[in-house]
């Protein structure tokens, strides 16, 4: 099976926000909650540079490791996925998560955390697919109907890829080859222990 | 085509003518003469009846006629903007030599973001990995080490050396060594404090231990309750570090007598150092609790309510202090508990009833015992016996 992955190729990111705005929208997200930022680095100085960040769905992840409830797994696809029946919003992948995926809405005591969310790569949750409660808890599941995830079908520059990790990384090296340039790829290194030399 | 002339000429007349109208009607007062708008011409299409858009740049109502018309204006030289540099030649920062230079070195990679929760600028923080590595394995191993090893240490000491017996025997005299208030707080502070640790041993170990026993789903919910119960329940345990810290306080201020009994070495002398109230090891355990408790305290209302430390790499640190000063205390009171009940005889009863055996308190607090009895012949020695006040 392919080993899917997010690649953003930050020196086309326009910082439209319009990953984060699919993303909310596809998959009714509640307020305060972001599975996907645009974070904006040198921001008005030269070597600006804008990256469309998500869960990356680690090699070895970080938020399944220190999981006190162990409510992570992985799918074939190479995806990090979590049973929020199980998560009792505690905290731990937060800390412990070097891209601040993970988001909780507060609905705790004392304005703590809620059951986490997070990127799911548009692959929903443990449940059958597609169905309504799947839904309600992960949002939409576009992998199960062989589609990608959304914030990376409409991204209009075509910054953000998603898909098999060696495909994205491919078109990646080639424009690189091409534009004669290229920033990296954003969280390689720290989410899969590699980076793209063009 | 004639037709059609005729009517633009009409309307070139009275375009203008209706737009001034419009104008007076607008502004009374105003001047006839209007500013520098444009005319109405028959590319602007006036069909007479839409007002002439009002020109920012009204003159004053008062002002002289000269100002309405400003002079026109020299072509400003305007300098040339240099070209940009070619993108190959602007600064580029590598994202794989950036993640490298702050795993190695420390430090986020950190950016503005757009959306309300300013936090997340933080775009990648290196430091999750060396708190992944505290809670996997540094605070698992340790903890697990610190607390079998106190069990470890204790069989062995009470299997190797026995309870500690009162010499003398029970002399069945008694005498009260803490009052109600003292005894209730006590407790409270120790019922809360072993759901605490429970629950916060199950959230640390309970993932290894208990949810392969008794499966994901239960294993949740349980853990589910623990946390809620851990979050209420600091309430009472904090309360009652307040209490005891007004109640204790006092008696647990360090004396000459400390010096000594640690001299004659401590718990495991040989024979009975004299001891006041406390014991040096009781108020070591006091002031351990008061600054460990305190501590955990703090950082856990950080934890519990995370408006508060809006900052992963703080929520990692208060989640290291917590964690720290928690498996200290579980393994500290490991030890009061096994010395308060089998450990010693005759020490259970001044918590549980609030009066201990007098020979118990002839051999472990001497001091006190004797101030308690100077008191106490005091206070039924006739007026003249009794020592002048100052004395």
């Amino acid at each position: 099976m392919a080993r899917m992955k997010f690649l953003c190729d930050a020196d086309r990111c326009i910082e439209c926000n319009a990953c984060v705005t699919a993303c909310k929208n596809e998959h009714e997200v509640p307020w305060g909650i972001n599975r996907r930022r645009v974070v904006t680095i040198n921001d008005g100085k030269p070597g600006e540079r804008s990256i469309s960040m998500a869960c990356m769905h680690c090699t070895d992840a970080p938020c399944a490791a220190v999981c006190p409830v162990s409510c992570f797994y992985g799918t074939v696809d190479g995806l990090v996925l979590h049973d929020k029946d199980l998560c009792i919003g505690c905290g731990y992948c937060f800390y412990a998560c070097p891209f601040g995926a993970p988001q909780y809405p507060r609905v705790g005591n004392f304005g703590g955390r809620g059951k986490m969310d997070k990127c799911t790569y548009c692959a929903g949750g443990p449940q059958q697919d597609n169905t309504a409660v799947e839904y309600i808890q992960y949002g939409a599941n576009r992998l199960a109907e062989g589609k990608l995830p959304l914030c990376a079908e409409m991204c209009s520059t075509k910054a953000l890829l998603a898909g098999d990790g060696d495909i994205i990384a491919g078109i990646y090296k080639e424009r690189v080859q091409r534009r004669g340039f290229g920033s990296g790829a954003w969280g390689w290194r720290t989410a899969y222990g590699e980076t793209i030399t063009a | 085509m004639t037709a059609r002339l005729m009517l633009l000429a009409l309307l070139l007349f009275a375009a203008p003518a209706g737009a001034q109208q419009d104008n007076q009607a607008q502004n009374p007062g105003a001047p006839a003469v209007q500013s520098v708008a444009p005319e109405v011409g028959p590319s602007g299409g006036g069909t007479g009846s839409g007002p002439i858009p009002d020109s920012t740049e009204r003159p004053p109502e008062t002002g002289d006629q000269r100002a309405t018309v400003p002079p026109p204006r020299p072509p400003v030289p305007t300098t040339e903007i240099p070209a940009g540099r070619p993108f190959t030649d602007r600064p580029n920062i590598d994202a794989g030599e950036l993640e490298l230079q702050r795993a190695l070195r420390g430090g986020v990679i950190e950016g503005q973001v757009t959306i309300p929760n300013q936090a997340a600028g933080i775009l990648i923080q290196p430091a999750g990995r060396d708190w992944r590595g505290f809670r996997t394995r540094t605070l698992t191993i340790a903890g697990a080490i610190l607390i079998l090893g106190m069990v470890v240490v204790l069989g062995v000491l009470h299997l190797w050396k026995g309870p500690r017996r009162i010499d003398a025997g029970r002399a069945g005299r008694r005498i009260p060594r803490y009052s109600l208030l003292e005894r209730c707080n006590h407790w409270m502070v120790a019922g809360s404090f072993v759901v605490l640790a429970l629950t916060g041993l199950n959230i640390t170990f309970g993932a290894y231990v208990l949810r392969p026993v008794i499966g994901p789903e239960a294993f949740t919910s349980l853990t589910w309750l623990g946390q809620a119960a851990h979050q209420y329940l600091s309430f009472a345990f904090v309360l009652g570090l307040l209490v005891m810290l007004a109640l204790w306080l006092r008696d647990n201020l360090p004396t000459r007598v400390d010096l000594a009994w640690l001299r004659a070495g401590g718990p495991l002398a040989k024979g009975h150092p004299p001891a006041g109230r406390f014991n040096a090891a009781q108020k070591g355990l006091y002031w351990l609790v008061m600054a460990g408790g305190v501590l955990a305290a703090i950082s856990g209302y950080l934890l519990m309510a995370p408006g508060l430390l809006d900052n992963v790499i703080s929520q990692q640190w208060a989640h290291v202090v917590h964690a720290v000063m928690a498996m200290v205390l579980v393994v500290a009171i490991l030890g009061h508990i096994y010395i308060g009940t089998i450990g010693t005889e005759g020490a259970f009863e001044a918590m549980a009833e609030g009066e201990v055996d007098w020979n118990y308190a002839r051999e472990h607090h001497s001091v006190w015992l004797e101030e308690q009895a100077a008191a106490a012949r005091r206070s039924v020695a006739p007026q003249e016996a009794r020592p002048a006040a100052g004395d």
